[in-house]
């Protein structure tokens, strides 16, 4: 049985060390600069769109909402490499490195290890990501008065991408090395990126084969099925409909895809579990 | 007898192909002392990895302080210095200690309490507000030695405790294992420095390509102390009085020009000095000259694991 009192004492250490070794900092310069240059450029984007005199309310609207995709794609990239290179190392390097058996030989379960360092790991990426999808979504606000529908519907969905992707980074931590876990879970994304294209060409196309390559992708890695289905949630009626934009999906993931995406972060952080307990320290 | 604070019995690990503990039974009394000996390689390490449930035995059985291998409750009541003690170095002496402390369901005052006497025990007080990643390796081990005594543990496994530390931080460790004798906790020392092993330990066992080889007390062990005599002639009766008071260990010819015999026997201890001299003079047997001296653990070491352990 968990204790909390344990998995809150590791994520607390966890927490600790992102503030204390400049990751949040590092984090937050980073996610400044680009929030000031997404301002910066959606500025001169409203400017144009101002020039404008004979544009449509409607059109004008879709327009805005394209650039504030724009900007929380660019916010979900961040936080998928965020949501990998975090925890990359918290359980190979501490095994390697021998930290990790002063730890496990007191009174602590291991799972509640795996959980304690998933859990802060999880307010990190959490943090991070209310940090950049918020300001992305303030600064369109405050200069182009407009915000894309359902986003409450939208944002916990590239949320659980992160969960998903930082879920399995500490779950291969538990039984790979370092590079090898950073390498599949990047291959992994990379595989679900590349799948989801096609996937698209082939329902464009209506080449069954193509859509079923997608679908067995974004099985094996959810991610880009979660965030074509946050950008499909964002957008007005009427691009959901009839699509033309970047971020319109031709084929939208279904419902099930997001309890699958749940389920499948679940499975890794109890993968994470099992492979550490099994694991000679 | 007391009940065995730890025990095993026929312990195995096997790595693969690789035996690293091919049979491992012994035991360690409370408030023992006990010594791991081995050369690199014997296993050591693996063993106790497995006493600490760190790594789980292929086969075998064992129990620490009357619990299986690896149960939370007993892992309440012992502490570990690992060989390289390594730690996050972002934090400073003072939070690692009160981080060990919370794992092992310590806080408030009793654990502030703690963490200051033992920092207080290991001269690192003034470095205590500072990031470990600026200590020494000899601070580095102190602190080590501080967190695995912060449960007032009912038995310490030590690691090699001594390595990386100068004359005056072995002799700290030293003073802190007998403390923790006194006080009743059993002490599990691995470790090569054989001097540092014969100063504080009640007890070693030996151990050779992952078995326990051999096994002697350092304190009264009988035939530790060896006595060479140089005699006049000695009558067989005579030889035979000297074969009860001690172990006959073989006859030689002095150096050139001295006069008698060498004859070379084991006793357990200096009372039986007085009485093989006292053998002798009844037994009018010329009595030249008559050496007592203990066998180093070095020496048992090498008769024990065979010359050909000696790399080179």
């Amino acid at each position: 049985m968990t204790s909390l009192r344990d998995v809150w004492t590791i994520a607390h250490l966890t927490l600790h060390e992102a503030m204390r070794r400049r990751i949040l900092l590092a984090a937050s310069i980073c996610g400044a600069a680009f929030l000031t240059l997404f301002g910066i450029g959606l500025h001169f984007g409203i400017a144009d769109l101002d020039k404008e005199s004979g544009m449509h309310v409607v059109q004008r609207a879709v327009v805005l909402n394209m650039m504030t995709l724009a900007g929380l794609f660019a916010t979900n990239f961040l936080m998928v490499m965020t949501a990998v290179l975090l925890p990359v190392d918290t359980l190979s390097g501490e095994i390697g490195s021998g930290v990790l058996q002063t730890v496990a030989s007191k009174p602590v379960r291991r799972s509640d290890i795996v959980l304690g360092k998933w859990l802060g790991h999880v307010i990190v990426l959490a943090a991070y990501f209310v940090m950049l999808a918020g300001g992305v979504l303030t600064i369109v606000r405050c200069l182009g008065h407009f915000t894309p529908p359902r986003i409450a519907q939208g944002l916990p969905l590239m949320m659980l991408e992160g969960l998903v992707l930082l879920s399995l980074s500490i779950a291969g931590g538990s039984r790979l090395s370092t590079v090898t876990n950073g390498i599949l879970a990047f291959g992994l994304y990379g595989l679900a990126f590349i799948g989801n294209l096609v996937e698209q060409i082939g329902t464009f196309a209506d080449n069954d084969a193509a859509r079923y390559v997608g679908t067995v992708a974004s099985l094996i890695m959810p991610s880009e099925a979660l965030w074509q289905r946050a950008a499909w949630h964002m957008q007005p009626t009427l691009t959901q409909q009839i699509g033309g934009t970047p971020f319109s999906p031709i084929s939208v993931p279904s419902p099930a895809m997001v309890w699958w995406a749940a389920g499948y972060a679940a499975v890794a952080v109890g993968f994470g579990v099992w492979g550490l307990r099994k694991r000679a320290l | 007898m007391a009940e065995a604070i730890l025990e095993t019995r026929e312990l195995r690990k096997q790595f693969g192909e690789k035996v690293a503990v091919e049979d491992l039974s012994l035991s360690v009394l409370p408030g023992e002392v006990f010594g791991f000996l081995g050369p690199n390689g014997a296993g050591k390490t693996t063993s106790l990895k497995m006493l600490l449930g760190l790594v789980e035995p292929s086969a075998g059985s064992g129990r620490v302080l009357g619990a299986p291998l690896g149960d939370r409750a007993a892992r309440a009541r012992l502490g570990f210095l690992p060989e390289h003690f390594r730690f996050q170095d972002w934090l400073t002496g003072r939070e690692m200690l009160r981080f060990h402390g919370r794992l092992y369901g310590l806080g408030g005052g009793d654990l502030e309490a703690r963490v200051d006497r033992l920092l207080g025990r290991v001269d690192l007080l003034d470095a205590a507000h500072r990031p470990i990643r600026t200590y020494s390796k000899g601070m580095m081990q102190r602190v080590g030695l501080a967190q695995a005594l912060l449960n007032d543990p009912a038995i310490v496994f030590l690691d090699e405790p001594t390595s990386g530390l100068d004359p005056l931080g072995r002799l700290m460790v030293r003073d802190i294992i007998h403390e923790l004798r006194d006080r009743g906790t059993s002490v599990f020392l691995n470790s090569h420095l054989l001097g540092e092993v014969e100063a504080t330990c009640d007890r070693v066992v030996f151990v050779k390509a992952g078995r326990a080889v051999h096994e002697m007390r350092l304190v009264d062990e009988p035939g530790r102390l060896s006595v060479e005599l140089r005699t006049g002639p000695m009558e067989g009766a005579t030889r035979a009085l000297l074969a009860r008071l001690g172990e006959l260990d073989g006859e030689s010819a002095p150096a050139a020009g001295r006069e008698g015999t060498i004859t070379r026997l084991r006793v357990p201890d200096e009372a039986r000095l007085p009485e093989i001299a006292r053998t002798l003079v009844e037994a009018r047997v010329a009595l030249y000259e008559m050496k007592a001296a203990r066998k180093s653990l070095e020496a048992w070491f090498l008769e024990v694991m065979g010359e050909e352990q000696r790399p080179g």
